[in-house]
C-alpha cells in the first residue's frame, strides 16, 4: 500500500460504516493495536544538527534504516537521541522523503556522496521523484563513464606474463607502450602518406617532351611509381598479416572495420598483378585504382579525431537518415514544381524532372552554380522558395549531430586530461601511503630508543604521545612479526642485508659493499658507519641519510654523545650514527632546529580504494630538545629529521 | 582548431564510447541487509548493548549496505598491513567469518565470530581457529592447508624484512607446527589433537588472552 496515504486509513475505515446496513453476514474482528504508544517526538542528531520528527513519520517506511529497529544501534542512552555521524545537508533530503513521500536529489550534491548516504539509510535511489530523476540519472551516467575511463587506463598496464602474441597485439593497439611499437606506428603512417601522395601525383601532368603531348607523371615514370606502390603495398601486407597473427580473436578482427579497410587498400594491387592488361577488364582495372584512395582511411588508426568523427556519424545514424529523407522529399517536390513551372519557357534546361533534381539540390544547399536558372516568373518564385526552405531543412538535424560530436570529443579530452593528471595524483597518494608503513618502523625505533634510555637510567620526558588506535595497530604488526619471526624493515636496510647475505662480507666492510649498492642507498664516504645488526635488541642498523627520501619522515640519526658534544666517533654504545646531511644538529648547543614529523592518520575503519582518508596530522616537535646534562656527562640528543 | 591538432596526436588508444542503454538502469540492485534487533543480538552474543552499538557503527560505516563481500573485506583488511599483501589471508579469514558460506558477511556473522574470538571460552576460540585453518572443512588440517595459511601470513610481511625471507621459511614453520601438534604422527591434525596441544603450550594459552580488551 502506498504509505503516503497511510494517514488516511482511519478515515477509510470509519467510512466503512456505510456498508454495514447492506451487509448480510457479520464482519470480521478488527485487529487490535497493541502497541498503543503515544506518538512521540524523536530527536535525530546528525553531526550536531538536531532534527525532530514524529515516530510515526519514520515508521512509514519500515524497510529503511530510520524506519526499522536498525536505528537502535545508533541510540544514545545518555542524551536520549539518535546520533548519526553523517552529513547533515544530505540528511535533509532524506528526512523530507519520510515527511512527503518524495525523494529529491539536490543539484549541488556530489552524486557519489549522495548515493552513499542513500545506501547508508537504506533508501533505494529508484524512488527519486520524477522532478529530479533525470538529473540524477545523467549525473550518475557521467560519473560511471569517468570511472570506466579510469579503469580502462589500467588495462594499458603490462601483465606480468604475456605471451609474445599478446605483447605484439598490445604494441599494435597502444603504440605509446614501447619504442618498437612507436617506430612501427610512425613508419606505417609515413608509408600511408607516401602512398596517398603518389596516387595524387601520378595524375599530375608532368610536362611534355618535344614529340609527345602532356602526359601525367604516372605514365612517364611508370617504373618509379610502380616501385613505390609495391613497397607501400608490401608494408601494408606485412602489417596486416602481423595484426592478424597477433589478434586475440582472429575472426572478430577480420570483421572489424579497420581490417576491412586494410584489405580494401591492398587488394587492388594484387588483383592488378594477376589480371593482364586486357581490353575488357581495363575498365574494371581503372575502377580498382580508385579503391587505392581508401588507403587514406588507414590514417584513422593514427588519428583519434577521425575515429571520433566516424563514431559520431555512426551514432547519429538516425539524424542523418532523417536529414536524407527530408531532403529527398523536398527535392522531389521542388523539382516537380520547377519542371512544370518552366515547361512553358523555350530552351529551358529543365528537360525532365530528374534533370530538375540537379537544380533543386544546388539551390537547396545554397550552392547556386548557375548552370540551370529558371526564366519564367513562376519558376523564379518557386526557385526562391526552394532556396529558403533548403536552409531550414539542412539546418535542423545538423545541430544534433554537432552536439553529439562535441559530447564525445569532450569526453575524450577529459579522459586525456585525467590521464595526464593521474600520474601526479598517484605519486602523491603513494607518498601518503608509504607514510603509514613507515610509521610502524619509526615507532619501533622510538620504542627501542626509550628502552635504551631506560637502560641508561634516564627517563625521557619528551615522550611522544601516540594515539591509542595507532598503538593498537602497531601492537598488531608486532604480533605478526613475532609470529613469523621476521621483522619489518625499510627498503634501505633490506638492500643492505640482502647484499650482506649475498656477499657475506665482514660487517666492517659494509660501507664498501654499500657503495656498490643500487643508487637507492647513498653512502657518503666521510661518514663513518658501522653496520652491526643487533638481532637481540632488534634495532635496525642506522641507515645512510638518503637524499632521495620521498617519505614524510624518517628517523635518521640517533646520537649519543659522551662528554664532548663535538666528537662523533667516540661513542660508547654501539649505536654509531652519522649526522644528517644538512647537519641540522648544531652540536655545540646540543639543540636541534625544527623537526617535523608527520604521522599519517590511522587507517582503521575508514578505507576506500585510494587508501589514505584522513588528513595527515602534522606534529611539530618543540624546537629544542632538552639536553639533560647529567652527572654521567651524557648528552642525549634525539634527532628526528625529515 | 584543437581538433586538427588532436587528429594527429599519438593517442590511438581505442576508447569505447558508452551509449545510454536501458541496462544502465538495472545495473545495481542494491542489496541491503538489516541486522536483527539489538536485544536479540545481545542475547546471542557475549557483548552488551553499548559494545554492539560501537561495532555496528563501525561496520555500517564501511559497508553501508549492511553486507561485506570478499573484495571489500580484503580491502579493509589490507589497510592494516601496508607492507605486504594481505589478500590471501583475508580470503581465508573471510571464509571463516562467513559461517553460512553465503559469499557475504552480514553483521550477525561478524558479531558472532567476534564474540567467540574476544569473549569466548578457550575451547571455543581454539575451535574457531581450527576452522580457520581447515580450509576444505573436512575436519582435518593437513600439511598443504597449513602451508597455505602460513604462506599467506608470511605474505603479509612483505618483501622488506629482517632477516631476509627465505622461500622455504613457511615450510619450516609448518614442519615445526606439525611436530608440535600432530600427536599420533598420522600427517593430519584433528580438532582434539589441536586443542590438546594448544592447551599444553603456555605461550599459546597466554597469547589467546591477549585480545580480551580489544573492545
Amino acid at each position: 500500500m502506498a504509505t503516503g496515504v497511510a494517514a488516511w486509513l482511519p478515515f477509510a475505515r470509519a467510512a466503512a460504516i456505510g456498508w454495514m446496513p447492506v451487509a448480510n453476514c457479520p464482519m470480521p474482528i478488527a485487529p487490535r493495536d497493541n502497541t498503543k504508544r503515544q506518538d512521540e517526538l524523536i530527536i535525530l542528531n546528525v553531526s550536531g544538527r538536531r532534527f525532530q520528527t514524529w515516530r510515526t513519520t519514520l515508521d512509514r517506511y519500515p524497510d529503511t534504516l530510520l524506519g526499522s529497529s536498525e536505528k537502535d544501534f545508533f541510540y544514545n542512552e545518555d542524551t536520549k537521541e539518535y546520533f548519526f555521524d553523517r552529513d547533515p545537508d544530505a540528511f535533509r533530503s532524506i528526512l523530507n522523503f519520510y515527511r512527503t513521500g518524495k525523494l529529491h536529489y539536490p543539484r549541488h550534491e556530489c552524486i557519489s556522496a549522495y548515493d552513499e548516504e542513500l545506501t547508508f539509510f537504506g533508501i533505494i535511489p529508484e524512488i527519486i521523484g520524477d522532478c529530479c530523476y533525470e538529473e540524477y540519472k545523467d549525473r550518475k551516467r557521467e560519473n560511471l563513464e569517468r570511472l570506466q575511463d579510469d579503469q580502462e587506463e589500467t588495462k594499458d598496464m603490462k601483465l606480468p606474463n604475456m605471451s609474445f602474441r599478446e605483447t605484439m597485439w598490445r604494441a599494435f593497439e597502444n603504440p605509446h607502450t614501447s619504442t618498437m611499437a612507436l617506430v612501427f606506428y610512425y613508419v606505417t603512417g609515413f608509408f600511408i602518406a607516401i602512398s596517398v601522395i603518389t596516387n595524387v601525383v601520378e595524375t599530375v601532368p608532368c610536362g611534355s617532351t618535344f614529340n609527345q603531348k602532356d602526359m601525367p607523371c604516372g605514365e612517364r615514370y611508370t617504373v618509379a611509381f610502380f616501385c613505390i606502390d609495391t613497397a607501400c603495398v608490401m608494408i601494408f601486407t606485412v602489417e596486416y598479416l602481423l595484426r592478424l597473427f597477433a589478434a586475440p580473436s582472429r575472426y572478430r578482427f577480420m570483421r572489424s572495420v579497420m581490417s576491412i579497410i586494410d584489405v580494401v587498400a591492398i587488394l587492388p594491387y594484387y588483383i592488378g598483378l594477376v589480371m593482364t592488361n586486357n581490353e575488357d577488364v581495363s575498365g574494371a582495372f581503372v575502377t580498382l585504382r580508385v579503391f587505392r584512395v581508401f588507403r587514406i582511411f588507414k590514417f584513422s588508426r593514427h588519428s583519434q579525431g577521425l575515429r571520433i568523427l566516424g563514431y559520431t556519424l555512426k551514432s547519429c545514424a538516425s539524424e542523418l537518415g532523417f536529414l536524407l529523407f527530408s531532403l529527398t522529399m523536398a527535392i522531389i517536390i521542388f523539382a516537380t514544381v520547377m519542371f512544370y513551372a518552366e515547361k512553358g519557357s523555350s530552351s529551358s534546361k529543365f528537360t525532365s524532372i530528374p534533370a530538375s533534381f540537379w537544380y533543386t539540390i544546388v539551390t537547396m544547399t545554397t550552392l547556386g552554380y548557375g548552370d540551370m536558372v529558371p526564366k519564367t516568373i513562376a519558376g523564379k518564385i518557386f526557385g526562391s522558395i526552394c532556396s529558403l526552405s533548403g536552409v531550414l531543412v539542412i539546418a535542423l538535424p545538423v545541430p544534433v549531430i554537432v552536439s553529439n560530436f562535441s559530447r564525445i570529443y569532450h569526453q575524450n579530452q577529459r579522459a586525456d586530461k585525467r590521464r595526464a593528471q593521474k600520474k601526479a595524483r598517484m605519486a602523491r597518494i603513494r607518498i601518503a601511503k608509504s607514510g603509514s608503513a613507515n610509521a610502524f618502523l619509526q615507532s619501533k625505533r622510538n620504542g627501542l630508543l626509550s628502552e635504551l634510555l631506560e637502560l641508561t637510567g634516564k627517563d625521557e620526558e619528551d615522550q611522544k604521545s601516540v594515539s591509542l588506535l595507532e598503538s593498537q595497530h602497531h601492537h598488531l604488526l608486532h604480533c605478526l612479526e613475532k609470529t613469523t619471526a621476521h621483522e619489518f624493515v625499510d627498503e634501505q636496510m633490506y638492500e643492505q642485508n640482502f647484499l650482506e647475505t649475498a656477499l657475506q662480507t665482514f660487517p666492517s666492510h659494509s660501507p664498501s659493499t654499500a657503495s656498490h649498492d643500487s643508487p637507492a642507498v647513498t653512502c657518503c664516504s666521510r661518514k663513518e658507519r658501522r653496520n652491526t645488526p643487533l638481532p637481540s635488541a632488534g634495532l635496525p642498523p642506522s641507515h645512510p641519510s638518503s637524499a632521495h627520501q620521498s617519505a614524510l619522515h624518517e628517523l635518521s640519526a640517533i646520537r649519543i654523545h659522551c662528554g664532548d658534544p663535538l666528537s662523533h666517533s667516540t661513542s660508547r654504545s654501539n649505536l654509531n650514527v652519522k649526522p644528517d646531511d644538512s647537519s641540522r644538529i648544531n652540536s655545540k648547543s646540543g639543540r636541534i632546529t625544527t623537526a617535523i614529523i608527520s604521522l599519517p592518520s590511522p587507517p582503521a575503519l575508514s578505507s576506500d580504494g585510494d587508501g589514505l582518508h584522513g588528513p595527515l596530522q602534522r606534529r611539530s616537535h618543540p624546537p629544542s630538545i632538552q639536553t639533560t646534562a647529567s652527572s654521567a656527562g651524557i648528552n642525549i640528543v634525539k634527532v628526528s629529521a625529515l | 582548431m584543437g581538433l586538427v591538432m588532436g587528429t594527429f596526436s599519438v593517442q590511438t588508444k581505442p576508447v569505447t564510447y558508452h551509449k545510454d542503454t536501458a541496462d544502465d538502469d538495472f545495473e545495481m540492485t542494491i542489496v541491503c541487509h538489516r541486522p536483527e534487533g539489538l536485544d536479540q543480538l545481545e542475547a546471542q552474543t557475549n557483548f552488551n548493548k553499548r559494545e554492539l552499538q560501537v561495532l555496528y557503527r563501525g561496520f555500517k560505516n564501511e559497508c553501508p549496505s549492511g553486507v561485506v563481500n570478499e573484495d571489500t573485506f580484503k580491502q579493509i583488511y589490507s589497510q592494516f598491513f601496508p607492507h605486504g599483501d594481505a589478500s590471501t589471508y583475508a580470503h581465508y579469514l573471510f571464509n571463516a567469518f562467513d559461517a553460512g558460506h553465503t559469499g557475504s558477511i552480514k553483521f550477525e556473522d561478524f558479531v558472532t565470530a567476534l564474540s567467540i574470538l574476544l569473549r569466548g571460552s578457550v575451547t571455543e576460540k581454539l575451535q574457531w581457529t581450527f576452522n580457520l585453518y581447515d580450509i576444505n572443512r573436512d575436519g582435518y588440517i593437513n600439511k598443504e592447508e597449513m602451508t597455505d595459511i602460513v604462506r599467506a601470513i608470511y605474505d603479509m610481511m612483505g618483501k622488506y624484512t629482517y632477516p631476509v625471507l627465505k622461500t622455504d621459511a613457511p615450510k619450516q614453520h609448518v614442519d615445526a607446527f606439525f611436530q608440535k601438534m600432530d600427536k599420533n604422527r598420522d600427517g593430519v591434525v584433528t580438532l582434539d589433537e589441536f586443542i590438546l596441544s594448544c592447551q599444553e603450550d603456555e605461550n599459546i594459552m597466554r597469547s589467546l588472552q591477549l585480545f580480551e580488551n580489544v573492545i
